[in-house]
């Protein structure tokens, strides 16, 4: 049809803005796929591995195998993400071509490029990036990523470093607000950032994608918590799936982060949902997600 | 065309806050005429005092889930059996089409207008798009965001096409309810939450009379 264009950032955005106020899951098979649209996903990550089992098993974490990438698409009705490596713009292309809904250039990979992050204005498919800073989050926008999420530190089902990141981006946009337009030169200076989107955060007083929270949700609580902070939306990674009693657990992440703020409704579905994911404190890794990406 | 200015002070549209883009509903329904005020609707208690109701696009499967568990889904269909006009855009026709191709089994929707809708009657996100649109009573062509869009296959004689794309209609509209496929609030273009709060003017005032 004449005149009508796709893969625009507007259009790119435009399901990121979907997303908002959702739960994104990892799932590793059609099963779980399925189990997580019944739950009330708005979107699902395909994976081989969650998080938790890529950090057990060591080696090189990689793009998923098309076929179950396709499986899972084949599942559910509902968006389909899949993560390339930082920088691997070849499996980010081949993710494009299987029609994935939202790409995850996502330091829970193995990175494969130590300076570069994929030119994401150069593809249709829209991408989201992890950030632990607002300066990092500047980079990834201004390399065409629709969407951002704190990196927090994926397979640990440890809410603390998701909760820093959170902090440290909404934090300088709260700043950055007060700023006057003199000091946002040095802002962007600081930041390492383009000047023009400092400028946009100091006019709207936010992001100009949405900013959705990753990395350590493992209770209904958290997800909540993570809403409060200024999230507009959740991924739960291996929280779900690690946990005693996955469908369950799901719903009730899915239900608290609609209700975020209703403290009653947040006591009712934490009640009897088995245990969560064991966890691991931050002294007890050697290997921080978080600190891969440029 | 700015009909509505006189009677919008004291107008409370609620936006449908349970998944979705709600807020982007909200700042255009507030500034698009003076006095309108919006509301977060989570739960039923949060519909009382509240004029019409906006259903934002997001996941329907989500939202129609949420429904059920916050109970909102029999208050909603009690306030629009009982004239409450509704605004939906995307995912929000889905929950407004009598009926739904391509949802899930278990899916529920108001059945409040007599229309089919398919379900990412588009494809998948790469097959999204923006395109201007002619809509009637519009005098410049509308800058439509269409993501993973449904298709309204046929609608009733009961129902007005405003706009088309492609051959199909993309908004439709009775005396009650708008419906729209793609995201007027995705741009800063008001003109349809405009003619929206316009026709709801115009019917409650018809109710009052």
């Amino acid at each position: 049809m004449t005149g009508d264009a796709s893969g625009t950032f507007r259009v790119k955005r435009g399901l990121a803005e979907m997303m908002k106020g959702g739960v994104i899951m990892d799932v590793v098979t059609p099963g779980q796929a399925r189990l997580a649209e019944d739950a009330g996903a708005c979107a699902v990550m395909a994976l081989e591995r969650v998080p938790a089992d890529i950090r057990r098993d060591g080696g090189v974490a990689r793009m998923s195998d098309p076929e179950m990438i396709e499986g899972i698409k084949a599942a559910v009705s509902i968006p389909v993400m899949a993560k390339a490596r930082i920088g691997h713009f070849v499996e980010a292309q081949i993710l494009q071509s299987l029609g994935v809904d939202f790409v995850d250039e996502s330091e829970v990979l193995t990175p494969a490029d130590e300076a570069h992050h994929i030119d994401k204005f150069a593809f249709d498919v829209p991408f989201v990036c992890g950030a632990t800073n607002l300066g990092e989050a500047l980079r990834r926008i201004s390399e065409g990523a629709a969407m951002i999420r704190s990196k927090g530190e994926a397979g640990t089902g440890n809410i603390v470093e998701a909760v820093r990141h959170l902090r440290n981006i909404i934090g300088d946009m709260r700043k950055i607000t007060q700023a006057d337009s003199a000091e946002l030169f040095e802002w962007a200076k600081r930041l390492q950032a383009p000047l023009p989107l400092v400028q946009e955060i100091a006019e709207t007083g936010w992001l100009p994608v949405p900013l959705f929270c990753a990395g350590g949700i493992a209770t209904p609580a958290d997800a909540a918590f993570a809403m409060q902070l200024g999230a507009e939306a959740v991924f739960v990674g291996s929280g779900i799936f690690k946990s005693d009693d996955p469908a369950p657990r799901a719903k009730a992440i899915v239900e608290a982060t609609t209700h975020f703020r209703n403290p009653e409704i947040l006591a009712k579905v934490s009640r009897g949902l088995g245990a969560p994911m064991t966890g691991i404190g931050m002294d007890e890794i050697n290997q921080r997600y978080a600190e891969r990406g440029w | 065309m700015n009909v509505g200015n006189r009677n919008t002070a004291g107008l409370t549209i609620g936006v449908l806050a349970l998944q979705g883009a709600f807020s982007s509903h909200q700042r255009a329904f507030e500034r698009v005429r003076e006095g309108v005020r919006t509301r977060q609707v989570r739960l039923p208690r949060d519909l009382d005092g509240v004029d019409a109701l906006a259903m934002p696009g997001g996941e329907s499967s989500t939202m129609s889930q949420l429904l059920g568990s916050s109970r909102l889904f029999d208050a909603i269909a009690t306030r629009i059996a009982s004239g409450m006009p509704v605004f939906g855009t995307c995912a929000g026709v889905i929950l407004l089409a009598k009926s739904v191709l391509d949802g899930r089994d278990d899916q529920r929707s108001f059945a409040a207008l007599n229309a089919t809708v398919r379900r990412n009657g588009y494809g998948r996100q790469i097959d999204s798009f923006e395109a201007d649109i002619v809509v009637a009573g519009l005098h410049a062509p509308f800058p439509a965001v269409f993501i993973r869009a449904p298709i309204i296959e046929s609608v009733g004689t009961d129902v007005e096409v405003l706009a088309t794309h492609g051959g199909v209609p993309v908004a439709v509209a009775t005396d009650r309810i708008v419906g729209i496929t793609f995201h007027p609030e995705l741009t800063d273009d008001l003109r349809l939450h405009g003619l929206f709060v316009d026709r709801i003017v115009g019917s409650l005032a018809t109710n009052r009379r």
